[in-house]
């Protein structure tokens, strides 16, 4: 894996020189923990293990027995995705500054073309932006928002050259977004060719739009006819097709928030039945519900708008932490996107038009700890696997992601289990005003947090520097995603060679390839019938004389006259 | 309800029949009783009857008199491409007697583009005309626009048809979008309509085509490899969706595999109003005779959704109907000659879609269920009969053996044993798709409009006696709940103050949305009164919520 190459950008000053030693810790991986010292360089993990023989000079960190663990992964983020001419308030640099705060040293951002723009320029774009500000390691996902012939080379290119191996496609937002059935095949049989990931947003947008027509016909406008016009079921719905489409073409899939109980429920169902699928809750699902939809502060309540919606029922959280700990969800994300309250208030009147997005990259693995780990539900080695390995392996970047093991990169999180903070958006680091988690205890934080081999949170304080985050590119056919194939094969049967009906040439359906309308085509035996050989026999003594039939329908035989003879040429 | 009967048929009202010592079994219950009817109508039951004299009388010596079965889906004489099927109305309801069915109900299917009414008037004729026993009719939606709908509020109001089928597959063809599926369920939905959908993903079954086709495959087999179960059990879960979005109640025509049986039961345990129908070669057989090297035979299974390649389907489909998460048994027949067929011997797409199974349908749940023990008399006539009747509005004229119910009786034979074959069906196809199973119970004495019909294995038919019974829209066994629903399923809106802190500025470029808000912030007054204000930052989460869900 060293092989690829880890190359930083040369305008950056890089800060190699730097020498780390973390001292007493616990080591914890996804598969197993173990009491070991970790030596850093040049931003690698160069020594794991006990007694390391080390350069003098050294800076040693001793970390007193706590954990240590990789850094996280957040999959999910949306920092620039412009929305009617606006910007999310959180850009690359406040965003990334509020990930590494919470333990997170990657994210995977989504790049949001829209319709008719090029998928290139806007990747481009979004790289360059991220260059500048990011704060920690990056990834991207490019979103496509329609399907055309010209998406197709774009896309070869992202998967080839510029190191993208996931897509994401939408089945809602109509006549902005969505694909239809027949689009999705097509996306999906292409993109498994290139060995990508779809990353699927599932929600039935035909339903919606007719939903949303019929909640504001009944004067509701406000933010809690946001989950009234998206409920569960119609995640549930498109998560299925989704699947579905996924088996078809044989295609991995990957939803992206998942956010109610019932979709959950059939990606659960999918996976024991076999199919190839992941689902990412997100750290608002995981953490809070959409009670607050019903909200008499009309602000607090257009804070947890996103979609698919909050579920309405409390339960949900627990729910799905507990699929996450028994393996049938793999990754969290956060979905982090957020918007200012005068941003949200461009939806006053009417929910259709508020921005969608919750904040949650900062407070993602402090959730999953408090409400799984610390609940009993999840072990630690499964903590790390769905902060950051999972998501390492599915996206192709492991081990050098989401692992602690020599030559991996050094992003290292000294978690501590016992720290408990109050979530406040007075004390964020996200630019917005409303924290949708405001108020609520969270169990488990980082102490310290080591980006690259360098110390950017410690104790509270960051100490970052804008623009010292890399693109890290990903190689397309992830194993843990891409295996089995099935093949089909047609029937070595003799040419039919009975009478065939004349029909009228409407065709019943546009099928591709029409039969020809006479008896065999090309094959013809000669036309002395071989009894011998027939394997066809009408059970029994009935002929067609009593059949029914139209006069002036022609009956096309073979030479020799009619028969019903199916011979194996 | 008026029972009128055509005028022009010569009616057979003078028959009087005395049914003796025979075991009566309801959906309920079972009761040893006599029974006497007069004027195709059950007029008594009971014990010591006193009739008038010379009154034929049948012996049925303890054995089982059950209501008529009520076959709940037919293609009789459907036109194809220039070509109908080989079964017109008198062969298929003959063929319907033959096995204890005594009432049929056929699909009127309009090409996309022409009227309802007109295809409805069509299809009266033809049956009128001919048909033997008792009939009603589904009408299809093949396309939706405003005229439409007006035919369809007719057809409910003034026509006698309840129930109409919409179509998820034939892309291009029949199919309906999602959010044109979301109009019809919403407007059947308020005028007391059953919406039956025919459930399998038509945009992907495109793609699987186009697919096969271009790796050689052309044959049968293609048909069900690009029509695998999973498409079916996607749609059925699509269109429950939409049902309970538009609270409207479902039947799902053909339930043709697991996974789709299985996706029914699982929202009937949430309490969604869904109806599922196999059908007799669902029931019966299984796909595996589509990779048959005699083309004539494997073409003989292609209907859709396809037999399922599982060979442990049918018993799964018998049990979920025993427990009753399938309610209704249908036969979907609708035959096509070999050469008809043929039409699609170089593509399998072409080929005729339907298997045979009117005749079958009852003795084969005998035997699949009921003598294997999953299913005990009385449910076998509530999925045969009763439950029929209760979604189309019949009963209990139709599905019930009481006083004032029509005369359409059977009396089972449960010994009986035959086996099925092409040479002594009653439908002219020359294939079975049974050929050669070995069923127990049969028909031994049906009773079809207080007339016989059937006995000591030789058919008295009349063509033309058949009537068209209506079916009145609001159908009890579906609609009580949903009523019950719509009066608990109100949506309020939350009473805030105005939102009047600053807008941020924005375009509306995103094409769609239903309304555009003003750009401005308070559209009152440019002062602000913060004492007014509902906006306050971190606020207070002690906001209870006045909403009440659907409770489903």
């Amino acid at each position: 894996m060293s092989g690829t190459g880890y190359q930083g950008k040369n305008s950056i000053p890089h800060l190699t020189s730097e020498r780390l030693l973390i001292k007493g810790g616990r080591v914890v991986n996804d598969d197993q923990s173990f009491f070991a010292d970790v030596y850093i360089e040049d931003g690698l993990i160069k020594q794991v293990g006990e007694n390391l023989v080390v350069p003098g000079g050294v800076k040693v960190i001793e970390v007193n027995g706590h954990m240590v663990i990789p850094g996280g992964i957040d999959v999910n983020t949306c920092l620039m995705k412009p929305y009617l001419g606006t910007n999310p308030v959180d850009d690359f640099l406040q965003g990334t500054k509020a990930a590494l705060a919470g333990g997170t040293t990657m994210i995977i951002d989504h790049v949001t073309p829209q319709p008719g723009d090029s998928l290139l320029d806007a990747f481009e774009c979004w790289q360059e932006a991220a260059d500048k500000k990011a704060c920690c390691d990056y990834s991207l996902h490019v979103d496509i928002p329609q399907w055309n012939e010209t998406v197709k080379d774009e896309l070869e290119l992202l998967v080839h050259e510029k190191g993208i191996n996931s897509f994401q496609v939408y089945m809602a937002y109509k006549d902005v977004y969505q694909m239809s059935d027949s689009e999705l095949y097509e996306a999906f049989s292409f993109l498994k060719q290139l060995g990508a990931v779809v990353l699927v947003h599932a929600e039935n947008g035909d339903l919606i739009a007719q939903e949303q027509r019929k909640i504001l016909g009944m004067g509701i406008t406000g933010p809690e006819g946001h989950p009234l016009s998206r409920p569960e079921e119609l995640e549930a719905e498109a998560v299925f097709r989704a699947i579905t489409l996924g088996n078809r073409v044989n295609c991995p899939v990957y939803i992206t928030k998942v956010m109610s109980k019932s979709a959950a429920d059939t990606i659960t169902q999918a996976r024991r039945k076999g199919s190839v699928v992941f689902g990412e809750p997100i750290t608002a699902s995981l953490a809070t519900d959409g009670s607050h939809y019903w909200s008499k502060n009309w602000a607090k309540a257009a804070a947890y708008v996103t979609s698919p919606p909050l579920s309405p029922d409390p339960t949900t959280p627990d729910h799905l932490h507990t699929l996450l700990a028994c393996g049938d969800l793999q990754v969290v994300g956060s979905a982090h996107c957020t918007y200012s309250t005068s941003q949200k208030a461009i939806g006053k009147d009417d929910f259709t038009l508020i921005p969608e997005g919750t904040n949650g990259v900062e407070e993602r693995m402090g959730f999953v700890w408090d409400k799984a780990v610390a609940m009993g539900k999840m072990d630690e080695n499964q903590f790390v696997a769905v902060t950051s390995t999972n998501a390492a392996k599915i996206f192709n970047l492991y081990p050098r992601k989401g692992r602690i093991a020599v030559g991996s990169d050094a992003d290292i999180v000294i978690w501590d289990p016992n720290s408990v903070k109050t979530i406040s958006a007075k004390n964020q680091q996200s630019a917005s005003e409303y924290n949708i988690f405001e108020g609520l205890e969270c169990r488990g934080g980082p102490v310290l947090v080591l980006s690259q081999g360098q110390v950017v949170y410690e104790e509270g304080k960051l100490q970052v520097q804008q623009g010292t985050g890399r693109f890290i590119p990903r190689k397309h056919f992830p194993d843990h995603a891409y295996q089995r194939e099935a093949e089909q094969e047609a029937v070595t049967r003799g040419m039919y060679d009975g009478p065939v009906y004349d029909v009228v040439p409407t065709p019943k359906y546009i099928t591709p390839a029409p039969s020809a309308k006479s008896s065999p085509t090309s094959h013809q035996p000669p036309p002395i019938r071989n009894l011998h050989q027939s394997n066809f026999s009408l059970s029994g003594a009935q002929t067609d004389d009593n059949v029914p039939r139209r006069s002036g329908h022609r009956i096309v035989g073979p030479p020799g006259g009619r028969s019903n003879i199916t011979s194996l040429g | 309800m008026s029972y009128q009967g055509k005028k022009n048929i010569p009616k057979i009202t003078s028959d009087r029949l005395l049914i003796k010592g025979g075991r009566i079994v309801n959906d309920d219950q079972s009761f040893h009783a006599d029974i006497y009817l007069e004027d195709g109508v059950i007029k008594q039951i009971g014990d010591n009857l006193i009739v008038p004299g010379g009154v034929k009388t049948i012996e049925a010596n303890g054995k089982m008199v059950i209501p008529g079965g009520i076959d709940i889906h037919t293609h009789f004489q459907m036109p194809y491409r220039g070509t109908t099927t080989v079964d017109d109305f008198a062969q298929g309801s003959k063929a319907a007697l033959a096995g204890g069915t005594t009432m049929i109900v056929d699909h009127v299917i309009p090409e996309p583009g022409s009227s309802l009414m007109e295809a409805y008037d069509q299809w009266r004729q033809w049956a009128d005309e001919k048909a033997c026993c008792d009939y009603s009719l589904h009408v299809d939606i093949t396309h939706w626009n405003d005229s439409i709908k007006q035919e369809v509020d007719n057809l409910i109001k003034e026509k006698g048809v309840n129930s109409f089928q919409v179509y998820m597959a034939y892309k291009d063809y029949y199919q309906m979008s999602n959010s044109e599926l979301y109009e019809i369920f919403t407007f059947l939905a308020e005028r007391g309509g059953i919406v039956q959908v025919h459930a399998e993903n038509g945009e992907i079954i495109a793609e699987e085509q186009a697919r096969m086709l271009q790796m050689g495959i052309t044959g049968p087999e293609g048909h069900v490899l690009s029509r695998p179960e999973e498409l079916e059990a996607e749609a059925v879960f699509r269109a429950i969706t939409i049902a309970s979005q538009t609270n409207c109640p479902l039947y799902v025509t053909r339930v043709m595999s697991k996974s789709a049986a299985d996706i029914i039961s699982q929202a009937r345990k949430r309490g969604n109003v869904v109806f599922g129908e196999p059908i007799t070669a669902s029931l019966g057989t299984d796909g595996t005779h589509y990779w048959s090297k005699n083309w004539a035979k494997a073409a003989s299974f292609v209907t859709s959704p396809p037999l399922s390649p599982d060979p442990t389907t049918p018993d799964y489909l018998n049990t979920l109907l025993s427990s009753g998460d399938l309610s209704v048994t249908g036969s979907a027949h609708c035959t096509f000659s070999v050469s008809q067929k043929a039409i699609g011997k170089d593509d399998f797409t072409q080929i005729p879609e339907g298997v045979n199974g009117v005749e079958e349908r009852m003795t084969l749940i005998w035997d699949k269920a009921v003598t294997t023990g999953k299913m005990d008399e009385n449910m076998f006539v509530a999925v045969t009969s009763t439950n029929a009747a209760k979604i189309l509005n019949l009963y209990p004229r139709k599905g019930r053996i009481a006083v004032g119910s029509d005369a359409d009786l059977v009396i089972w034979d449960t010994d009986s044993l035959r086996t099925i074959t092409a040479k002594t069906h009653n439908s002219v196809a020359e294939y079975n798709v049974f050929e050669g199973m070995e069923l127990r119970g049969a028909p031994l004495v049906v009773i079809c409009q207080g007339k016989i019909v059937l006995e000591d294995g030789n058919m008295h038919v009349t063509s033309g006696v058949g009537r068209f019974i209506p079916c009145a829209p609001y159908p009890d066994y579906a609609y009580k709940r949903v009523k019950a629903r719509k009066q608990l399923a109100v949506l309020r809106a939350v009473p805030r103050g105005m939102y009047d802190g600053p807008v941020s500025e924005f375009s509306m470029s995103r094409g769609g949305t239903p309304s555009a808000s003003a750009r401005t912030s308070p559209t009152k007054q440019p002062v602000r009164n913060l004492h007014q204000s509902g906006f306050s930052l971190a606020g207070n989460p002690a906001s209870g919520h006045g909403l009440l869900r659907k409770p489903i």
